[in-house]
């Protein structure tokens, strides 16, 4: 079981990285990479937790496994609003809708209220 | 788990670490090197509790703890500093 969880983690971080390398923009490297390397990570924390069990090993292994499920999620989202933000370019052409066109600029200058 | 098959998992996570290191060094933006930079010290994390479980190396169970939390200081520092351009406010 630990074999196959730990065959499962290396074949999904390897998958993530070719992806780091392979795809065209930092949105869709991101895409690739963050839950790729999560899965990866948290089945071969998972896998040394199942070999050692009950004892400070394991315990720890799995306290690992929370932090990681925890915060990469929330590290992903900040490096895609700081990408956006500071307008990285990215594969325009091929991108269909973009819904925060224009967000930034309507916050910092909000539209005059009608009075009627 | 035979030692053999614990060491050909260890050269892959190893493998796909060198093209976390690729992207960093390459990569065109400054979020493509952030990207690149978690990827990497999660697949860090990856190859010491590997390095655990072949090794029976318990004492380096606590390595992989730090690299988790540095991996994710450093990268919300970062983001933080890109988008305000100050780290602490």
């Amino acid at each position: 079981m630990a074999g196959l969880l730990i065959a499962v983690g290396s074949f999904f971080t390897l998958v993530g990285s070719i992806g780091l390398i392979r795809f065209p923009d930092v949105l869709c490297r991101m895409h690739a990479t963050t839950k790729t390397t999560t899965l990866g990570a948290c089945s071969i924390f998972l896998a040394a937790a199942l070999k050692y069990g009950n004892s400070p090993i394991g315990l720890k292994s799995i306290l690992a496994l929370w932090f990681l499920l925890l915060t990469a999620p929330a590290g992903a989202h900040m490096i895609a609003r700081a990408a956006y933000r500071i307008r990285v370019p990215l594969t325009a052409d091929r991108m269909v809708a973009d819904d925060l066109d224009g967000v930034a600029e309507r916050l910092a200058h909000p539209p005059e209220q009608h009075q009627d | 788990m035979t030692t053999g098959f614990l060491d050909g998992m260890l050269l892959v996570v190893a493998c796909s670490t060198l093209l976390c290191l690729y992207r960093m060094v390459v990569g065109p933006s400054v979020p493509d090197r952030v990207v690149a930079f978690d990827a990497f010290s999660t697949n860090l994390a990856v190859v010491v509790v590997l390095l655990v479980i072949r090794h029976d190396l318990v004492q380096l169970i606590d390595v992989v703890l730090v690299l988790a939390i540095l991996g994710f200081v450093g990268t919300m520092a970062v983001a933080k500093y890109l988008k305000k351009g100050d780290i602490v406010d």
